[in-house]
């Protein structure tokens, strides 16, 4: 099946987001039978893809529709239930590259709820109002503050590793012992204990913040709402906009966007991703962002590539290398860089979203190569898009001018990485001074110029060109696609270790590994056993 | 409470004298356990005399002894079955291996969960009942009302003995927390939603002791299968007691409809005479009959297979069984596909709970058939039916959508239109409730129950039971 990632709430299968001045609550009711696959069935509040869709969907609207709420509480729609987790049926029947691809996305929209948390003046409460295992502990954990119902029944619990030999993929072990600052001997006990823990002792040991009685459950819930929310600042005044649907035709594998335009090269090995820039730079203040909404030009074009960078994951997986282009005027790609450093709202939320798609594109598990010959404008925030990719080829020939533009803002720390530093100063960890350097060359650069501050991997002219390009993709595409992804997240995340980092790079260290052994999913694997009349069998050996 | 004779106090064949461990234990949990019968238990009949059977020991003669005793001075003993022989495990991937004295590291969880779920219900009962005495029909009712409740606090000692014994500091919180939990608390309810469900007259609780204690019996028949050998014994030891609790609501069911038989014969309208009408009886029967079915747990469940073949929890009777490995059997199950019923082949350790729930259903059709041959005798033309399985679920595959008497899938409307005439309307329930006066007289029994047989341990039926 093709994946769309494209929703609304008045499509939601599985949740309901409601608004109440400045708290919102988002009401997870999975339907059993509204699964993507018809041979599993979503018990319990268990979780595809298309329920992480909808919660995805969700988070996003409520930081662009709802940019008063300073609240949201994340609560179970069913009886004594909060959330089972990723469904394991549905887990242990699909391809490893859609396991990993799955959590990969689940982990994408956890750390959104996190990155709305730091920046977007919104809090969130997990309200448990029963058991929440394996993801849905880990949904818990990217949440503010948890709130455990005391019925004597209800447990926090990670049963992956003795239900499962499989781990909580989705950033669980990182968070309890990063985030929570959990001992490590306590986590070590909670991580093998299938049931759980529960009552006082969970917060005891930190794994919730609180617990609050079965009578008392809706009235503790809206206090510790209301307590969160008022920690924050007023927002009511902030009009929220209408995220529109996007739209696209398909052209083959491809899709075409207003701005974007993804083609995918017959054999399937390669796509062009091509990001268009409009004429005009258009809204010259945040006021005129706002109006916009979700037309104005910036936003509406990393939304589109959002969705196209997603669709090459889920969609397109034998596709190796992606070809990124950004075509139009230096001007015109430096002209939004002021405004996504303002400090209106509106824009903060489109910096912080260009920001996580940025970020989407350094943790997608393909080669990137930016592409930059005549016409290109990888400048600003574009520049972005080309220091995240894994090379930069640049034309550089006088016969055929190419510019690419620097911005004090855009490239001077407007989007962090997940290493918590900008992408010049990951690219030049061993030259501290180089990102200061390349940031005094305000506005457009020659190619010549871009060459030597060393921003392109390769810069041949002319008449090398098409042959350089070529085998370089001809190369690509004919190594091991796994030793390819494990090089890439080695290579592209250099610097410092954060909760993020350690979450996606344990993910696709650790996770990856034990989806992929016997133990797990062999014949008598622990993944394909459960549910299973048959016991797990191990290799014992310790790797 | 140091220097206590144990074999006094808690009579017992576990050599509780020299077991510091369960020593230790017991003496800080035992004054909770009768604080809580204190407060939970039938609070208002601790001073009074009754005529109740004590175990003292788990031979012959040990098991019925019979005495006057107020009951918090019941003695509330440990008692396993005596060990005959060398035991192997009966059935799952260790069929044939040695039984396991003390619980394997691997299984600890499980098995702790299954003990701990087993005695939520024990003390559930006791709590839903506790009011029950103040509208006794009999005083003969009356002393089986306080048999049950004593022996059910006794069966919560026998779970209790198996998790401080065996389950260290998370074994003696979990007894702990087995006397905080409360039926019918919102805040911390017991752990089934059958055992949370009001049990405020007698026609419930004879109700409750035929169809609700039968799943006890069940659950007890499959842990006395168990690989963890003091489980089972245990578990084959509470199962004599737990036949005595089926029988007060079989015989009992019984009775109200003998005495309902002879109005009608009659010619009186039992709701003149303060007896109670045959659909009404039915509909008690129904509810709790479907509401006990969803203590078998999900049709379909992964603990059931694990259980099974861990060798924790077996099938009732496994020895009359052939395959005890069952890793190739299926059972074919009607199963709900969009609006029809299908039939699914689920591998049968996944469906260990609905082999189970089989012979539940069976043996409550015996108890069925018991109460339609004393309408026959009677020459009274009602019969009395077990609604089907699918019937008012709130537990597993059937919960969610409706099912008439027979189990055919119906709307939610017809649903609606009919379940007053299948389970008891509160008008129904106000009407029962007004039959509710004591009757403490001896020998007298209440106007909508007829007399037992006979007395128990061979005394006359207007035998003192209870002094009062």
């Amino acid at each position: 099946m093709v994946q769309d990632f494209r929703t609304a709430p008045a499509q939601y299968k599985h949740w309901r987001l409601e608004v109440d001045g400045d708290i919102a609550t988002l009401t997870m009711a999975v339907d059993p039978e509204g699964g993507q696959r018809s041979d599993y069935e979503l018990k319990l509040n268990s979780y595809d893809l298309g329920v992480d869709i909808e919660l995805a969907d969700a988070i996003q609207r409520l930081r662009f529709e709802q940019p008063q709420v300073r609240t949201c509480v994340v609560t179970g729609g069913l009886d004594r239930v909060f959330c089972a987790g990723a469904n394991i049926n549905m887990l242990s029947t699909s391809p490893h590259g859609f396991k990993v691809n799955f959590c990969k996305y689940t982990n994408e929209t956890r750390c959104g709820i996190e990155d709305a948390s730091a920046n977007s003046n919104v809090r969130f409460l997990a309200a448990l109002n029963g058991t929440a295992s394996g993801g849905g502990y880990e949904l818990a954990l990217a949440c503010d503050k948890i709130l455990l119902v005391d019925d004597r029944n209800s447990a926090v619990s990670f049963p992956e590793l003795p239900l499962l030999g499989v781990l909580p993929g989705t950033g669980g072990l990182t968070r309890i012992a990063d985030k929570r600052k959990i001992r490590r001997d306590r986590t070590d006990v909670f991580s093998t204990l299938a049931e759980g823990i529960k009552g006082k002792r969970a917060v005891e040991w930190d794994l919730v913040d609180r617990i609050a009685p079965l009578s008392k459950w809706s009235e503790s819930v809206s206090a510790m709402a209301r307590e969160l929310a008022d920690e924050l600042p007023d927002a009511s005044g902030n009009q929220g906009i209408d995220l529109t649907r996007l739209e696209y035709t398909e052209a083959g594998q491809g899709r075409s966007y207003e701005y974007v335009e993804l083609t995918i090269a017959d054999d399937g090995r390669t796509a062009h991703l091509t990001v268009n820039l409009p004429a005009e730079v258009g809204p010259k203040t945040a006021a005129e962002a706002h109006a916009a909404g979700a037309s104005w030009w910036v936003f509406q074009a990393f939304r589109e590539v959002d969705d196209a960078l997603c669709h090459l994951r889920m969609n397109l997986p034998e596709v190796a290398v992606v070809l990124l282009r950004v075509v139009g005027s230096i001007d015109v790609a430096l002209g939004a860089d002021a405004l996504l450093a303002d400090s209106h709202w509106f824009t903060v939320e489109v910096r912080n979203f260009v920001k996580r798609v940025l970020k989407r594109q350094d943790n997608t598990a393909k080669s990137f190569y930016a592409i930059a010959d005549q016409g290109t404008a990888f400048a600003g925030l574009f520049l972005e898009m080309a220091l995240a990719a894994d090379r930069i080829y640049l034309l550089n020939d006088p016969e055929l001018p190419v510019q690419m533009g620097i911005s004090g803002t855009a490239n001077g720390g407007l989007f962090p990485m997940s290493n918590g530093i900008s992408r010049l100063e990951t690219r030049f960890l061993g030259d501290e001074t180089a990102p200061a350097r390349i940031l005094e060359h305000q506005g457009a650069i020659d190619a010549e110029t871009a060459d030597e501050l060393g921003l392109a991997t390769s810069a041949p002219d002319e008449i090398d060109w098409d042959d350089e390009i070529r085998l370089a993709i001809e190369e690509r595409t004919a190594y091991s696609p796994d030793a390819l992804t494990g090089m890439e997240a080695n290579l592209r995340f250099a610097g410092p270790e954060t909760m993020e980092t350690k979450i996606f790079g344990r993910l696709t260290a650790w996770q990856n590994w034990i989806f992929q052994r016997p133990n797990a999913v062999g014949e008598r694997g622990a993944l394909k056993c459960y549910g299973t009349p048959q016991a797990p069998e191990f290799d014992y050996k310790r790797t | 409470m140091p220097g206590i004779d144990y074999s006094q106090k808690i009579p017992n064949n576990v050599d509780l004298k020299s077991d510091k461990r369960l020593q230790r234990a017991l003496e800080s949990w035992q004054p909770n356990y009768l604080d809580w019968w204190a407060n939970m238990g039938p609070t208002d009949f601790n001073e009074k005399d009754i005529y109740l059977r004590t175990a003292v020991g788990v031979d012959a003669k040990g098991w019925a002894h019979y005495d006057y005793v107020a009951m918090p001075d019941y003695r509330w003993g440990i008692f396993l079955e005596p060990r005959q022989g060398e035991a192997t495990i009966g059935f799952g991937d260790h069929f044939g291996e040695p039984v396991w004295d003390q619980v394997p590291g691997e299984y600890r969880n499980w098995l702790r969960r299954l003990i701990v779920t087993q005695a939520d219900t024990e003390p559930a009962s006791v709590e839903q009942q506790r009011l029950l005495g103040h509208t006794a029909p009999s005083l003969y009712d009356l002393r089986n009302l306080f048999q049950v409740n004593v022996e059910e606090g006794r069966h919560l000692w026998a779970m209790v003995y198996l998790l401080h014994g065996f389950f260290g500091k998370d074994g003696r919180e979990e007894a702990d927390e087995l006397l905080e939990r409360r039926s019918g608390n919102p805040d911390h309810p017991r752990i089934l939603q059958t055992f949370n469900e009001p049990c405020e007259d007698w026609l419930s609780f004879l109700c409750f002791t035929m169809f609700t204690d039968r799943d006890g019996k069940f659950q007890l028949l499959s842990l006395a299968e168990s690989g963890f050998d003091p489980l089972a014994r245990t578990c084959r030891f509470m199962l004599t007691e737990e036949a005595h609790h089926m029988f007060v609501g079989q015989t009992g069911v019984g009775r109200v409809i003998q005495r309902t038989c002879e109005v009608v014969n009659e010619g009186k309208d039992p709701v003149e005479v303060g007896a109670i009408p045959f659909e009404i009886i039915q509909k008690y029967i129904s509810f709790w009959s479907s509401s006990s079915t969803d203590l078998f747990g999900s049709e379909v469940s992964s603990n059931a297979s694990n259980f099974f073949r861990a060798g924790l929890k077996g099938r009732a009777n496994e020895s009359k069984l052939e395959d005890h490995r069952a890793l190739e059997g299926h059972y074919d199950l009607p199963v709900i596909d969009g609006d029809r019923v299908t039939n699914d082949e689920i591998p049968l350790r996944n469906a260990m709970n609905e082999v189970l729930r089989d012979e539940y259903v069976k043996d409550n059709e015996k108890g069925i058939a018991y109460w339609n041959r004393i309408c026959e005798k009677a020459g009274v033309d009602f019969r009395f039916f077990l609604p089907h399985r699918r019937f008012n679920r709130s537990v597993g595959l059937y919960a969610g959508r409706r099912f008439d008497l027979e189990g055919n899938l119906i709307d939610e409307q017809t649903w609606n239109q009919k379940v007053g005439e299948w389970l008891p309307t509160a008008e129904d329930k106000a009407y029962v409730k007004s039959l509710m006066v004591p009757c403490f007289e001896r020998g007298k029994y209440a106007g909508w129950i007829a007399p037992p047989a006979k007395g128990v341990n061979g005394q006359e039926v207007d035998f003192e039971y209870v002094k009062l």
